[in-house]
């Protein structure tokens, strides 16, 4: 299986220099020393190599020898990877705690998908189908909520967007393994096996058909995010933002609650216990969609802070080819990276040990072109075999000191369509999910605009843009406030910081940990606005009748509209038309004193 | 690693730089492995590999190299890295940073070594942390609540009683069925009089019979501290892990750890990250603080709580940033509060306990706590916003309501933030005392609490009631 390539020249850390290297390509997957650790090859000069080696490297000893495996670093594809955890090269990490308790220790080696476990095929085409790249040859109920289409593998030096078609030779319905073949392909009057599982190379990324336009929003059920600076299913995000300012939350609500069919969660250089409480609480939160447990739809890449930096490099890649698979079958997926900092850092801990010449802070100069090509692989598109699917990715940022204008903020900023910003003082004054207003943008603003429209309010944009405005007139008036109070400011303005407070806190201030609130339907948030959008306007007429703002700051209904959010559940929507109606009454009444 | 592997000694060494020594000529020498270096007098320090190749090894020697010549150094390779011994017997004894017994008594009796560097918790083993502990101090347990398991560091600055808050701590910890904690105390480059206060506070609370102490004090060589966390949390995981106690592991000060580390990163000429730390000082100090947790199936806990000093007070500083990155939230000490003489000096505002959710509430402290809490710091953050306003426009022009909230902010910093440093606080009572203080505020703007808590604990307060 594996070849003799070299021997050991040097160690540094997880970087080892491999003398006489024979036979290896760049990007070959190898095993180093007599630990057999795994390892990736980045540099090739003459006959020696550099490796980049995935595992802790003690002990490791110049003269131990170099065994190459041939190929590249890949992800296997088959039935297995929902509801399971993986470290950064794809490894379970349930199966490494079977084998080596609960400290992970080297050199284990373990397959990605589990061999012994059988799938019920159940095929949807018949001998004699033609068929091509990417179509669909059946399905295996991988999980309650996600059937697994088993596709006819794309070739890897696909270039055409069409592929060869062929036709399917033999059939074979019933139980299998992921290695068992579960069809035949009849090429060159060859019959070829198509297995059940199949491999691709993390750092390439899957062929599809053609792009398409990202028009339809993923629903997050985060107001501050659907309304004001939504996501397109297939669409980038970045949040960056100092410590505990709300990076990981913000993910995990979106993990949860967002309407993609599947969820990739990366957890890159992060906590440990992080992973736990995904692991822990998932299996528990039922979808609102499906009914069904959220684990049922949910993989984990956990590559922490404390396990070895390579496979961190690595671990976003598995996560976006495993992204990129379901999304091949027809799935909207979404995928969180959390942090893509981490991996970046990762990036420049190698560089470093490389003496390769630093550009900015000590990145190297392709931090740039790695983040773009990471963000490129998001997108809604056709797929080879004719289907409709997304990667959606959403990359957290970890500033240094939170300041944003370091290299991984910058160069992410280039490569991503909406940005919401985390601030510390909205978080210090526990304003969450602290995404500040008036730093954060969505271009995906005009694509989505027409969906919500026709799917639940015609009224969405003017509402929502009428409520921007608020805020932004707010953001001005604070400053003058800041420095004369704000009773030296006219009614109308004053009106207007009234407002922004109801829209603040009763609307954008959104608390993950509430049964209710964490998760706001569309409906409910179109609902929710409508009614202080009417209270401003209404308010804007009878202050300019020359009513005092007190008059309006004294009424009842303020404190209803503050406490909607967490009062009226999802699908009790008539009780926030009744809080209009009340609106109205207390409004008539006021009104009738000023005419 | 093969421990039956045979040392190596070499005599004679190729160049010394800071504690950093070249040996070229080396043969079957491992990444990593633990050295013993003897000096002219034959004096044994101890070293490990830093990086390696075919004919010549990079040794950092822990105790340094003053003293070391080039052509009489002798250095042993021991194909092992390094290790500490385990055992029960190590608690109520005191060690150097090291690992080597400094209070007279004999070498602690262990049946095992253990690599110092540990290994990582498989994520999927780990235990999520639940377990409400109470400090006694209200800024903590009501508003930054620690559980069993976390890891939560205090940023403090020079001059700060972090040393007093910490030790108040240590003695004070108790989870609900009253277990007491086993404390692994771990000292890098702190002045010997501090070591003698947390030596004499455990002491006093009678928890020095129940912890180990590793000291490396600011006389001591200062890339020895590189190592002492670490034979630490070492000693801590078997103690957790294998003999099933709660471990309680302080370690101050992580601001000379972190510096020691760069004066080796230095030594090698490594290109530096920010302010000349090295890039990889986020992974180091994660390899440290992951150390931390519960594991399905097994009773014993480590929960962390490191201490660091913010240089120039600030908190953007790489270690307090790199550390927030890591730890599970962080208590605060301010300046601001200190000089205004109010102990424990927590400002509550940038502090955080990111597991707090999970361990309070109903089944765990009471129903109202989360809600109380949240609106403690919904209106401490509206006080600082008035303190500012009141300073240009004075505080005549405020507003009634900007009124109550400095009234707030007065009694929340000298009766809520501030208590004695044996002042043992029961949960229920820094409730109640939270109540009492917001109750100075008009109920119009309690939005953080429920209509049915106000109901229940809210009493309207006139100032002077
Ligand atoms: N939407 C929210 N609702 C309630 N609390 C929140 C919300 N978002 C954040 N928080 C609070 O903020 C804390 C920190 O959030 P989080 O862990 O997501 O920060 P982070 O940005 O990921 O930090 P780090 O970079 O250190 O990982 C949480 O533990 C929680 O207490
Ligand atoms: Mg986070």
């Amino acid at each position: 299986m594996s070849t003799r390539a070299g021997s050991v020249e040097a160690v540094d850390g997880p970087v080892v220099t491999v003398a006489d290297a024979e036979g290896i390509s760049m990007a070959d997957l190898v095993e180093v020393g007599d630990d057999r650790l795994l390892g990736e090859v980045i540099r090739l000069e003459g006959n020696r190599a550099t490796v980049q080696v995935y595992e802790n490297t003690g002990g490791l000893q110049p003269g131990q020898l170099i065994h190459s495996i041939g190929g590249p670093l890949s992800a296997e594809l088959g039935p297995g990877i929902i509801g399971n955890i993986f470290d950064g090269l794809q490894r379970p990490l349930e199966m490494i705690e079977a084998k080596s308790g609960a400290f992970i220790s080297r050199g284990v080696a373990v397959a990605s998908l589990d061999r012994k476990r059988k799938w019920l095929f159940r095929p949807s085409v018949r001998q004699g189908d033609q068929v091509h790249e990417g179509s669909v040859l059946g399905a295996v109920q991988e999980s309650e909520l996600i059937e697994q289409r088993l596709l006819v593998p794309a070739r890897l030096n696909n270039v055409s967007s069409t592929g060869l078609a062929a036709q399917i030779a033999t059939v074979a319905p019933g139980e299998h393994g992921v290695a068992d073949a579960v069809a035949g392909l009849a090429v060159d009057r060859k019959e070829t096996a198509l297995l059940m599982m199949q491999r691709w190379p993390v750092r390439r990324p899957r062929p599809y058909r053609k792009p398409l336009l990202p028009d339809v929003p993923l629903i997050t059920g985060q107001r501050v995010i659907d309304t004001f600076f939504p996501i397109a299913k297939g669409g980038t995000a970045a949040i960056p933002g100092g410590f505990g300012t709300g990076k990981t939350v913000t993910q995990h609500q979106l993990a949860k609650w967002s309407d993609a069919d599947v969820v990739v969660y990366i957890g890159c250089g992060e906590r440990g216990n992080e992973m736990t409480e995904v692991l822990v609480g998932f299996p528990k939160l039922v979808d609102p969609r499906s009914g069904k447990p959220l684990m049922e739809r949910t993989v984990l890449i956990a590559n922490t802070s404390n396990m070895p930096v390579a496979a961190r490099e690595a671990s976003i890649y598995t996560g976006v080819t495993l992204a990129e698979y379901y999304r091949d079958m027809g799935y909207d997926v979404a995928l969180m990276a959390d942090s893509t900092s981490r991996w970046a850092e990762a990036l420049r801990e190698i560089a470093g040990r490389l003496e390769e010449l630093p550009a900015e802070e000590g990145f190297p100069a392709y931090l740039p072109s790695r983040l773009a090509e990471f963000y490129e692989r998001a997108g809604r598109v056709v797929t080879l075999g004719g289907m409709n699917g997304s990667v959606t990715i959403v990359g957290a940022v970890s500033p240094p000191g939170g300041d944003f204008s370091e290299p991984v903020t910058q160069n992410t900023m280039r490569f991503v369509r909406c940005f919401w910003a985390l601030d510390k003082a909205l978080a210090a004054a526990r304003h969450f999910p602290a995404i500040n207003w008036i730093e954060s943008y969505s271009e995906y603003l005009d694509y989505v605009e027409e969906w919500w429209s026709q799917n639940v309010a015609k009224d969405w944009r003017r509402l929502r843009d009428a409520a921007m405005s608020v805020l932004q007139q707010e953001n001005r008036l604070q400053q003058i406030v800041k420095l004369v109070g704000p009773d030296a400011l006219p009614d109308e303005q004053r009106h207007v910081l009234e407002t922004a407070r109801i829209l603040r806190e009763g609307f954008l201030q959104q608390n993950a940990m509430h049964p209710i609130d964490t998760y706001t339907t569309p409906q409910k948030q179109v609902a929710m606005l409508r009614v202080i959008i009417r209270f401003h306007e209404r308010g804007k007429d009878i202050v300019a009748r020359g009513a005092p703002v007190i008059r309006i700051r004294e009424l009842p209904i303020i404190v209803l509209l503050m406490r909607m959010k967490t009062d009226v559940p999802n699908d009790q929507l008539a009780k926030i038309d009744e809080i209009g109606l009340a609106l109205d009454r207390q409004m008539n009444e006021l009104e009738r004193e000023y005419i | 690693m093969d421990t039956t592997r045979v040392s190596r000694e070499y005599v004679g060494v190729a160049s010394i730089r800071g504690p950093l020594m070249v040996v070229e000529g080396t043969t079957d020498v491992g990444f990593d492995e633990m050295v013993e270096v003897l000096g002219p007098q034959g004096d044994r320090r101890i070293g490990r590999v830093l990086s390696v190749s075919r004919d010549a090894a990079v040794v950092e020697v822990f105790e340094g190299t003053s003293g070391l010549s080039i052509p009489s150094t002798a250095i042993r390779f021991l194909g092992r890295p390094l290790t500490v011994p385990v055992s029960l017997e190590m608690l109520g004894r005191i060690f150097d940073g090291l690992g080597r017994p400094i209070d007279g008594g004999p070498e602690p009796l262990a049946r095992e070594w253990r690599d110092i560097n540990g290994s990582p918790i498989n994520p999927s083993a780990r235990a999520y942390p639940s377990e409400f502990i109470q400090t006694g101090i209200s800024t903590i347990d009501g508003m930054n609540t620690l559980v069993r398991g976390q890891k939560l560091p205090i940023f403090s600055a020079s001059g700060l009683q972090h040393n007093t808050l910490a030790a108040q701590i240590a003695s004070q910890a108790r989870i609900a069925r009253r277990e007491e904690f086993c404390i692994v105390f771990a000292a890098m480059g702190i002045v010997r009089d501090v070591a003698t206060f947390f030596q004499r506070r455990f002491e006093e609370s009678g928890a020095l019979e129940n912890s180990a102490l590793f000291l490396n004090l600011a006389e001591d060589p200062s890339t020895e501290r590189v190592a002492t966390p670490r034979m630490a949390l070492t000693v801590a995981e078997y103690l957790a892990f294998q003999e099933g106690k709660h471990v309680l592991v302080i370690l101050t000060d992580m601001t000379n750890y972190c510096e020691a580390l760069r004066e080796i990163s230095s030594a090698r000429e490594e290109v530096p990250a920010r302010r000349g730390y090295p890039g990889y000082l986020y992974s180091d100090l994660a390899a440290i603080y992951e150390r931390t947790g519960r594991i399905k199936g097994v009773e014993g806990s480590i929960t962390q709580m490191p201490i660091l000093t913010m240089p120039n007070d600030d908190i953007t500083h790489p270690v307090p940033d790199l550390t927030g990155y890591i730890t599970e939230g962080q208590i605060v000490l301010s300046r601001e509060l200190g000089l205004k003489n109010i102990y424990p000096p927590v400002d509550v505002l940038p502090s955080l306990s990111r597991l707090m959710k999970d361990g309070i509430g109903e089944g765990h402290t009471r129903s109202d706590h989360p809600d109380i809490a949240s609106q403690l710091y919904a209106a401490y953050a509206r006080v600082k916003e008035v303190r500012s306003l009141a300073s240009i426009i004075g505080e005549e022009e405020l507003t009634g309501v900007d009124r109550s909230y400095l009234r707030f902010g007065e009694e929340f910093e000298t009766r809520f933030v501030r208590q004695g440093t044996s002042e043992d606080r029961d949960i229920n009572a820094t409730l109640d005392l939270a109540w009492d203080i917001v109750s100075l505020l008009p109920r119009s703007e309690l939005f953080r609490v429920t209509e049915e808590e106000i109901r229940q604990r809210y009493r309207v307060r006139k100032p002077g009631d």
